[in-house]
């Protein structure tokens, strides 16, 4: 028995996962879904929501949290898309990128320096930002020509990888250094798990704080670069509906919503895992009604778990 | 040797006061801690031990007076320059960070990183460097046996303590506040918590010890400082007083003694 880990935060969404791919195996009984092409397409519908899930791990980290990143997303996606027929590949791209930053890092200003919770701070900034993209960009799609931006962030593959599974593991392994061996991510950890010690050891945690959220910010961005990149165009609607797969999925990956504590591959799991159940339930004929149902039951039975875990 | 390291002063707070909009909570405080030291912080609750406490950690500004470490004056702004001039405080329950390891506590902000030139900008952690002072300093401190990869919350108390102390070794600190060290220790962790103390005294660390246990002080302690309504009223030679009168200083009465010494 000693081989087999035992259900903890951490492991919990291994299991899960290859639960799932057993259950989908045996009872859903369609060789279509475990088609490499299928896995593939799951991988690339996920890619931007892998993203966005990997940066609010940033402002988890810290013991925050970036409810603005599904705005953020439409946003900087909808600037390249505008910016991409009169400039260069790299100027909107950069553009963009640099766009994501600013905001998160003035969300995480805004939680610093005026003490608000970051919730109420990226819920008021999810908002504006919501609004802001409506007004300026209307509601019609912006379509994108750009041939080298669509290979480089979605439909381009390299060494018959796509580009958006490149993008997944790359971000993921960059974030996942991050935390396990920069200072940076002690210092994020150290914040998130006990802001009071944190300052005691003489860390910044208002830069900390403020470099979270900007992280994440930038993260968005780019999760709204392959979004557009995926679509061929970009929308107002992009990441919006995601937020709610994010947060769930950063949960069930092992990822603490108090702070303190992430798992990077267990959020790239618990992404696919979702995205996983999505195809696999829509093969199996079900509505996207009681696709919601199965995703909330799941999430809270994941969660529970883990917190029971983590209290012994 | 540690009648020469005494002669050194090593932390000076002189006329500290500490007022809080409506009230004076530091009307007062003086008192001089020599290298290698053991004092103990003694008073009453609200007696403002822990403002004092603050002050010296740079977690607040004194309203007057001055904190002179090795003969300098130093204005203590923030923890940080709590930390570079070589001071350290021990909080008796926010010491360390609970989720991470014991040698990551060890060398929080004060990480080793990598030789490389480029990884080393990045902050790039080395972390089989940190593992090896780690297994040194603790090898060299204490007989107690720690994980150095153990998360922080599965230790008992005393071994957090400890791994606290060590920390405060490793970042550089010679002067070391103590917030109620053994408060909530078992008897035998206790005695490897102030084992390290004595240690760590006769290797030339000043020890300001905040406690209520008189026992303890009596046990461990060279001085006594007692504050009483944000004065310091006593600093007296710990061996020259019983605990009964000790605790008579604490309630702003001298004892009846011929050989009392009495500050301000």
């Amino acid at each position: 028995m000693k081989a087999i880990a035992p259900v903890t935060a951490k492991t919990l969404v291994y299991y899960a996962f290859a639960l799932t791919v057993l259950v989908f195996a045996f009872v859903l009984r369609e060789p279509a879904f475990f088609s490499v092409e299928n896995l593939l397409n799951i991988v690339r519908q996920t890619a931007p929501i892998v993203i966005m899930a990997i940066g609010l791990n940033f402002a988890l980290s810290a013991g925050l949290l970036d409810l603005s990143m599904g705005a953020v997303v439409a946003l900087t996606g909808l600037v390249a898309a505008t910016l991409l027929p009169h400039y260069d590949v790299a100027i909107a791209v950069l553009a963009s990128l640099t766009l994501g930053a600013l905001i998160g890092a003035l969300n995480g200003y805004l939680t610093v320096r005026l003490a608000i919770p970051s919730l109420i701070v990226t819920l008021g900034s999810l908002m504006f930002l919501s609004g802001l993209v409506r007004q300026t960009f209307g509601l019609a799609s912006t379509p994108i020509l750009n041939h080298s931006f669509l290979v480089l962030f979605g439909s381009g593959s390299l060494l018959g990888v796509p580009t958006l599974l490149w993008w997944v593991v790359g971000i993921a392994l960059s974030v996942f250094c991050v935390f396990n061996s920069l200072q940076l991510g002690r210092h994020l950890l150290a914040s998130g798990a006990n802001i009071s010690v944190a300052n005691a050891v003489g860390i910044n945690t208002d830069k900390i704080r403020i470099m979270a959220m900007s992280l994440s910010g930038l993260c968005a961005a780019l999760a709204g670069l392959l979004y557009a990149g995926r679509m061929q165009s970009a929308r107002y609607t992009m990441g919006e509906s995601e937020l709610m797969t994010v947060i769930a999925a950063v949960a069930i990956g092992g990822s603490s919503i108090f702070g303190g504590q992430v798992n990077i591959w267990g959020t790239v799991l618990g992404v696919w895992l979702i995205g996983m159940l999505n195809n696999g339930l829509i093969l199996a004929g079900l509505s996207s009604n009681a696709q919601w149902m199965a995703k909330g039951l799941i999430l809270i039975g994941a969660v529970g778990i883990t917190v029971k875990a983590r209290k012994q | 040797m540690i009648r020469t390291a005494l002669d050194q002063v090593a932390l000076k707070v002189v006329n500290l006061h500490k007022h809080f909009s409506a009230s004076a909570v530091l009307q007062g405080v003086d008192f001089t801690a020599n290298r290698g030291e053991v004092i103990a912080l003694l008073g009453e609750n609200g007696a403002g031990k822990s403002t004092l406490v603050n002050c010296i950690a740079g977690k607040l500004q004194p309203t007057q007076g001055q904190i002179q470490i090795q003969g300098d004056t130093q204005l203590i702004a923030s923890p940080s320059d709590a930390q570079a001039a070589g001071i350290a405080v021990v909080y008796q329950d926010l010491a360390l960070i609970n989720t991470l390891t014991v040698v990551e506590n060890l060398f929080l902000n004060n990480e080793i990183k990598h030789r490389n030139v480029i990884l080393n900008r990045l902050g790039w952690l080395d972390k089989a460097a940190m593992l090896k002072r780690g297994s040194k300093l603790l090898q060299r401190l204490t007989s107690v046996t720690l994980d150095l990869h153990a998360a922080v919350s599965s230790l008992s108390v005393g071994e957090q303590q400890i791994v606290a102390l060590i920390r405060a070794v490793n970042v550089g600190a010679d002067i070391i506040v103590m917030d109620e060290p053994t408060a909530a220790l078992g008897n035998e962790q206790c005695n490897h918590v102030t084992d390290l103390i004595r240690l760590l005294s006769s290797q030339g660390v000043t020890i300001l010890l905040v406690s209520h246990n008189l026992v303890q002080v009596k046990a461990l302690c060279d001085r006594a400082v007692v504050l009483f309504q944000g004065q310091s009223v006593a600093d007296v030679s710990v061996s020259d007083y019983t605990e009964v009168e000790l605790l008579s200083f604490m309630n702003g009465v001298t004892p009846d003694v011929d050989s009392v010494t009495v500050a301000s």
